[in-house]
């Protein structure tokens, strides 16, 4: 797929507390035939580990970086919008890709989400086929057509 | 000047004791001196009577020798007592015999004869008093004494008593204005506080002060405690009133922060309706569709129809959950009131009907220029639901007539839109606004049963009224007012 200059293919983070949602959404990649290598995260904390390179992700090359996040709303531990919040707060992953693929579609989480600075908002429809739909879109859209910030090496 | 009202209580009471007491004492001056000057021409009377009856027993002997110096000498004994400016003794032929005078000018002249028996006789003259006696000697008369007495000192003495009298009253006077100031504090002055006390509470709107007095009359004691129970009255009012209203106003807070709460704990739990019963769903619809893809061949075609319906019934459930949260959202969200032109809306929606479905033949009949004032996002979800609903339950009918327009109920415009459809049993009518309410199956006319719930939410918002009436196979007509 997508070819960038970096040493490891293009990593997608799913944080996903719901283990049919996250088996769901890797049958849906799977199906749009996305080959990326997919880091699911289990909840917040965990979530900011693996970007931070803390925890149990401790030694993780940090400049490299997801090509894009799917964040989860209702998170164990650290909730979502605490999640993107820290990215935001953090120069590594201020510019990270972050798309909110939540069941909310409370206007509040919207507000929020898009003030915390999410770069977009997906509803998970419950039909699986449209499920599967808004999963190619957005494959499509943020592995393929969006131009991901050159990796950058401190 | 008692008769003008802008006299105040302490000047007319000191006028009147003034008047009264003043009154008095003239009117006892009066008596008395008139009784003084009457007891003090009695003395007089008796004393000149005496002093000619003194003459007339040491002059006999004279008269009886014809002595006339004698006589005269007895007379000018009466140099010692100076109110007597005459005497003299005459003969009975009114010759003078003997006389004394203080005046020496003074011509005598004879009395008044006596009455036969009457042995003396006294009267005023020219402010001088007069006595005659007769000078018996065995019953036969041989002479007469006529004194004259002035009456200067009776009149010194009345205008001396007159003049302590004058001195007197200005000194009862002085004291009755003296005392009448007292009075005025015993009196006035309670009544003075009590208005003093009147004018704070009316202008202050004190309740809590309070008249007192110590001194005062009954009556103004009187006075004072009902003024005061009143002040008393008037303060527990208040303070019964302000008690209610401090308890209406907590029971307002508290009903506010229950309907905080509930709001708060509505929204938590539309919240965790939205991700949480959502979220299975996703997976009961998700791996259906997962078995029928990888294990379709294995199953045989009922195995298919039957996770089919799985995936149905599941499609079903998300679209009552999603209906039903976006019901509480319409009572959650902030309402913005602007100029909303329903006519154009209607002429929108109907369009979009048309085009979504080209092959029904439906009139519109839609009036011209009906605009409100109201939230137009909400009020576009009405007549949504409206004018979808008369498109939906008129499609049975070969060719239908949709209308929307105006009509006066209760002297205020209401709206309606008519259809010509399967309208409803009237019986039911009451149910048709209810949340999840249908009068019709779902495989006759698909839906959630949501959509009228949500109008009438949305016109209750709007302080309106929204009603129905059908009948079946008539159609319906559905009235509201903002």
């Amino acid at each position: 797929m997508n070819i960038t200059n970096s040493a490891e293919p293009d990593v997608i983070l799913l944080v996903e507390d719901n283990p049919d949602d996250e088996a769901l959404t890797l049958r849906a990649l799977r199906k749009n035939n996305v080959k990326n290598k997919v880091v699911v995260a289990r909840d917040g904390a965990q979530a900011l580990d693996y970007l931070f390179g803390t925890g149990s992700f401790a030694g993780r090359d940090t400049t490299v970086l997801p090509q894009v996040v799917f964040l989860d709303l209702k998170l164990p531990k650290v909730d979502g919008l605490s999640v993107l919040r820290e990215l935001r707060a953090d120069p590594r992953t201020r510019m990270l890709p972050v798309v909110i693929l939540t069941s909310s579609s409370e206007e509040q989480d919207k507000i929020s989400g898009y003030g915390l600075g999410a770069n977009s908002y997906v509803r998970k429809p419950v039909d699986f086929e449209q499920f599967i739909d808004a999963i190619q879109h957005l494959g499509l859209y943020w592995l393929i057509l969006n131009e991901a910030l050159p990796t950058r090496r401190i | 000047m008692f008769g003008t009202k802008t006299i105040s209580i302490s000047r007319k009471l000191t006028l009147m004791n003034m008047l009264v007491s003043g009154t008095a004492l003239v009117l006892a001056c009066l008596a008395f001196i008139v009784f003084d000057v009457i007891s003090f021409r009695e003395a007089r009377m008796r004393n000149l009577s005496t002093q000619a009856q003194v003459i007339a027993s040491n002059t006999v002997s004279a008269l009886l020798f014809d002595d006339s110096q004698s006589a005269h000498n007895t007379l000018s004994a009466l140099q010692a007592a100076p109110n007597i400016l005459s005497a003299e003794i005459f003969l009975p032929d009114d010759q003078l015999f003997a006389s004394y005078s203080r005046d020496p000018s003074w011509q005598s002249q004879p009395p008044l004869a006596l009455k036969q028996g009457q042995a003396e006789s006294s009267w005023t003259e020219n402010e001088q008093m007069l006595l005659v006696r007769k000078i018996e000697v065995d019953g036969k008369t041989i002479a007469t004494v006529f004194i004259r007495s002035d009456m200067k000192d009776l009149h010194r003495r009345f205008l001396r008593y007159v003049l302590i009298a004058g001195i007197v009253l200005a000194a009862s006077l002085l004291a009755t204005l003296l005392l009448s100031s007292f009075v005025r504090r015993a009196v006035a002055q309670p009544i003075i506080d009590l208005s003093d006390v009147a004018k704070a509470v009316s202008k202050d709107k004190n309740y809590s002060v309070r008249a007192t007095s110590t001194r005062g009359p009954t009556e103004v004691s009187i006075l004072f405690d009902a003024f005061n129970e009143m002040l008393g009255q008037i303060q527990s009012n208040e303070i019964e009133l302000r008690n209610a209203r401090d308890t209406l106003e907590q029971h307002v807070i508290e009903r506010t922060a229950e309907l905080a709460a509930a709001n708060k704990e509505l929204e938590a739990f539309s919240y965790s309706v939205s991700h949480d019963l959502r979220a299975p769903l996703r997976g009961i619809d998700g791996f259906s569709q997962a078995l029928i893809e990888d294990y379709g061949d294995r199953l045989d075609p009922t195995g298919i129809d039957y996770l089919k319906r799985v995936r149905s019934a599941t499609q079903h459930m998300s679209h009552l959950i999603d209906d039903l949260l976006n019901l509480s959202q319409l009572t959650r969200t902030e309402m913005r009131r602007e100029k909303v032109d329903l006519s154009a809306l209607a002429q929108t929606i109907a369009e979009g009907l048309q085009r979504e479905d080209p092959a029904r033949s439906v009139e519109f009949v839609i009036a011209r220029h009906l605009s409100i004032q109201g939230d137009a996002p909400l009020l576009r979800i009405v007549m949504v639901n409206l004018i979808g609903n008369a498109w939906k339950y008129s499609s049975a009918h070969a060719h239908s007539r949709i209308e929307f327009g105006t009509t006066q109920y209760q002297n205020r415009p209401a709206y309606f839109v008519r259809d010509d459809g399967a309208g409803f049993d009237p019986r039911y009518a009451d149910r048709l606004f209810g949340a999840f309410q249908r009068l019709h199956a779902t495989n006759e006319f698909p839906g959630t049963g949501i959509g009228l719930a949500t109008v009438q939410r949305i016109i209750l918002r709007h302080g309106g009224q929204v009603w129905a009436e059908g009948a079946i196979e008539r159609g319906a007509t559905f009235y509201f007012t903002l």
